[in-house]
């Protein structure tokens, strides 16, 4: 493209140097202390213990299924609503829930579970025993994507919408399925709305650290909890840091497998 | 474009109202006058209506702010950049923030009212001569159970009974890595405050033998969960116990005899402070007989005011769970200060135990 | 393609909606018990409603947590904008997944880490902790979620339109305000709306930058905990989740309403 804005960048870049560059210059900084404020490796050759890096995996791998399913849940999602009469305003209905304070929805949450909640009241109906669903990984997985739906599905919707409808319908003349149709025509079109979908979800559950406590009653210990606990209760923001500089390092390795392919025309 | 600067417009113009409307509520709920206090505290651990009783006897408007960890006040207070005149960290805080010179000293000419505390609580070793600091609650680690859900030998007089079978997947945990290692070493016949490596791995082996039992180790939480009989067994602090009690008449609390923790929440003057004098007044405010009362009913702990105590409903005060008698006392351990490097151990254990959990 | 709904599709639709609010319903079902906690039912009760308004404290606070908010989308709205366009308009590959990969370190940092580091920063420049302190993060942090939500349509837009804007003689400012913003507006909007989401919804950030008697919505809320979440503070989040649907609604109807009538 020919556009150039060099000045449109300018705050921008002055952002990233104060709030990003400098707070991970301090992290990076951090990590090489020891409890005494003495330089030491120690906190990266603490990280390869067994804990850190099962730690690491079992993030990676509650990330990964969290993101799956809040894909799963929000594609269609998306691509109803664009079909919707009033679709904007559907669009800030899934909005307007993530407004309320996530603590407060966390422990709606433990009561909808509980054994006495909605949920298990319904599953008497049927006949079954109630059961405790929380701090087991179904509520930790289901409730962590209910946190990331709406991040999900508004790249997506925008994605959608902007389609041109006309290219369906040729798709369709042809005599493509509506599965080919999907698969050849949609989903290439909205690609880039479900990448922006899926960084924004994976990302920040690579760090979710309050509700594997609240929901998964610590049986999921993530990265993100193990950050919080060194900062907060260790009182070690050398071995918080280098959890830190870790966790930043998956994110740039993640970001290689979305990275946007160039094709001609852009850049 | 036209409507991106309209929206960026309206936006503007409903701040400029709300920060108008601020500007009324603030004023017309402040006198002004004697000054300011700030006042950092845990949610929901005053009873509202005392601050305002405060602001009317001396004129001084208090600023209410609220933290909800020791560790992240402490950062607070350290870092600087705001003026916190008194806040109410519990005991070991309190000698980390003496050793590292962040709390002034509290003169205690200016505060008759000191005579009500039990002598008890006062000169305890975390703070000697309470040079630093004024007792606000106390309380203790136990177990928090439902009777009605369990064999009825369980009483928890010992910590052994959480290992019992009949408990599999019914109890829950405090987290915190003092708590439980505490726990796990008391259970033992260890202290609390042991500094024994061989002791913790101990300690941490036994914790992890209670695996099938533990359903989640949790916070603040674990309270809706025991009112609604959702939990059975839960090891948390008295002072939450008795908020899940005065919910639930169903549950029980023992703290068992091995021996646990007492802990205290004092009221300390940080080198933040602004307002010196004022910090005295409302420390003095706060140990009258009638207002500690008052407080005590309104947040549920137990308070360590001797004349408050004569003015509380003597069913609470004569409640030995609560208000255990100096001979039961004996077996409980106040946490000592053990330095980062060991409160780094004991949180590897900690965490190794809880990954260990399936 | 306007084909409507199928019957699936619609219980799919409502299916999702009663799950999002579910949790909201609930938190409101119980800011009516009398019984004081969110446990079991005990009778109705307006008196939580009537805490909120005779609390000039809370009031105060939800009214800053709004201010900061709407604030900070919009700041942070005007900046990922600019960023995301100016990214797109790099030709150096390498530079613009340089900028990508930096602009997601925020996202991926957990609050507490943001949150210490910020203040060592204020600390260090000497900023007062208070609002400023505040809304300062708050923009900060939301600025990657910004570019995230724009990013797509910026890369979705085609560059042949832009090209021909400039070949036809547009100047650059022309070609931002007429040809790129139109286009990427439903992004700008979703990073609005999600930058509001991550301010509302932010905790240890503003915890660790606050001071000076300013506070938020989840600083409270968060702090109640140890000694148990008041109802009152259910009732503040049912009045501003029942104003919220009120004021979107209402204001679409508005919308679609005098576009009919322009169009009339």
């Amino acid at each position: 493209m020919k556009f150039k804005s060099k000045a449109a960048l300018i705050p921008y870049l002055f952002w990233i140097a104060l709030f990003v560059i400098a707070p991970i210059g301090l992290i990076a900084y951090y990590s090489l202390l020891d409890l005494n404020g003495d330089f030491t490796l120690a906190n990266y050759k603490n990280f390869f213990t067994s804990a850190y890096l099962t730690m690491t995996l079992t993030s990676f791998w509650y990330a990964f299924l969290i993101t799956f399913f809040t894909l799963l849940i929000s594609y269609p999602t998306a691509y109803f609503l664009t079909k919707t009469k009033h679709k904007q305003l559907w669009l800030m209905l899934i909005i307007i829930p993530s407004w309320i304070n996530l603590l407060l929805k966390t422990y709606a949450f433990i009561g909808i579970f509980g054994l006495s909640g909605p949920v298990n009241a319904m599953i008497e109906v049927f006949g079954f025993d109630p059961t405790q669903i929380l701090f087991t990984d179904f509520s930790f997985i289901f409730v962590a994507v209910y946190i990331f739906i709406p991040f999900m599905i508004i790249p997506i919707f925008n994605a959608l919408d902007e389609m041109n409808p006309s290219l369906i319908y040729a798709a369709r003349d042809l005599g493509a399925s509506a599965f080919t149709t999907f698969r050849r025509v949609i989903f290439p079109l909205t690609i880039e709305g479900v990448k922006s979908g899926i960084q924004v979800t994976f990302i920040p559950a690579l760090s979710l650290f309050m509700i594997t406590r609240l929901i998964a009653g610590n049986k999921v210990i993530t990265l993100g909890t193990a950050i919080e606990q060194q900062f907060l209760v260790a009182q070690n923001w050398g071995m918080g840091s280098t959890i830190a500089v870790f966790l930043i390092l998956i994110m740039f390795a993640s970001m290689l497998f979305t990275r946007t392919k160039k094709k001609g025309g852009r850049a | 474009m036209k409507s991106l600067i309209n929206v960026t417009i309206s936006i503007l113009v409903v701040c400029g109202l709300l920060w108008f409307a601020t500007i009324k509520l603030d004023a017309s709920s402040s006198a002004g006058g004697e000054g300011i206090l700030t006042v950092y505290n845990w949610g929901e651990y005053i009873d509202p209506e005392l601050i305002t009783q405060f602001e009317e006897e001396t004129g001084i408007t208090v600023i209410y702010e609220t933290f909800d960890s020791n560790e992240a006040m402490l950062t607070k207070v350290r870092q600087g950049g705001s003026a916190y005149d008194i806040a109410v960290p519990s005991e070991y805080t309190i000698e980390t923030m003496v050793e590292e010179d962040l709390l002034y000293e509290i003169d205690h000419a200016k505060l008759p009212n000191l005579q009500n505390i039990d002598s008890y609580y006062l000169d305890l070793p975390f703070d000697p001569k309470n040079k630093y600091s004024i007792p606000y609650f106390w309380g203790t680690v136990g177990v928090v159970f439902n009777p009605n859900d369990i064999p009825e030998h369980l009483t928890f007089e010992t910590w052994e009974h959480l290992w019992d079978p009949a408990l599999k997947d019914k109890v829950f945990l405090v987290d915190g890595s003092r708590e439980v290692m505490g726990m796990g070493l008391n259970s033992l016949g260890y202290s609390l405050n042991s500094r024994d490596d061989a002791e913790l791995r101990e300690a941490t082996e036994r914790l992890k033998s209670l695996n099938g039992n533990v359903k989640a180790i949790i916070g603040d939480e674990v309270t809706p969960l025991m009112i609604n009989n959702e939990a059975t067994v839960a090891v948390t602090f008295s002072g939450q116990a008795a908020d899940m009690m005065w919910e639930n008449e169903e549950l029980d609390f023992a703290v068992p005899q091995e021996g646990s923790n007492l802990w205290f929440d004092n009221m300390v003057i940080p080198k933040t402070a602004q307002n010196i004098e004022g910090a005295h007044q409302f420390i003095n405010f706060m140990l009258d007989a009638e207002v500690a009362a008052q407080n005590a009913d309104y947040v549920g702990y137990s308070t360590p005011n001797s004349a408050a105590m004569e003015l509380l409903d003597e069913e609470v005060v004569t409640d030995e769970r609560f208000y255990p008698p100096v001979e039961m006392r004996d077996n409980l351990e106040v946490y000592e200060n053990l330095g980062l490097e060991m409160l780094g151990t004991y949180n590897e254990y900690f965490l190794e135990f809880k990954m260990s959990l399936q | 393609m306007r084909s409507t709904l199928s019957t699936s599709a619609k219980v799919y639709l409502a299916l999702v909606f009663v799950i999002l609010y579910a949790p909201i319903f609930y938190l409101i079902f119980f800011s009516f018990n009398s019984g004081g906690t969110m446990n079991s039912f005990e009778g109705f009760t307006l008196e939580h409603y009537k805490a909120v308004f005779d609390d000039n404290r809370l009031l105060i606070i939800l009214i800053n947590t709004v201010i900061v908010a709407l604030l900070s989308a919009l700041f942070s709205t005007i900046i990922g904008t600019l960023g995301a366009v100016g990214i797109v308009s790099l030709r150096n590959k390498k530079m613009r997944n340089t900028l990508l990969s930096l602009n997601n370190i925020l996202i991926v940092s957990p609050d507490v880490v943001i949150g210490a580091s910020f203040l060592i920063l204020f600390t260090m420049v000497g900023v007062k902790l208070g609002f400023t302190s505040v809304l300062i993060s708050h923009i900060a942090f939301s600025i990657p979620i910004v570019v995230l939500m724009v990013l797509p349509k910026m890369l979705e837009m085609n560059t042949n339109l832009i090209d021909a804007a400039l070949d036809l003689g547009a100047t650059r400012r022309d070609v931002l305000t007429r040809v790129i913003l139109p286009y990427i507006k439903p992004g700008i909007f979703a990073g609005f709306f999600m930058a509001l989401t991550y301010s509302l919804d932010d905790f240890a950030v503003t915890f660790f930058v606050t001071g000076n008697g300013f506070s938020t919505l989840s600083v409270e809320i968060y702090s109640m905990a140890r000694a148990g979440i008041s109802l009152t503070v259910n009732a503040i989040s049912g009045l501003v989740f029942i104003v919220t649907i009120a004021i979107v609604i209402g204001y679409y109807y508005f919308m679609s309403r005098s576009k009919k009538t322009k169009e009339a």
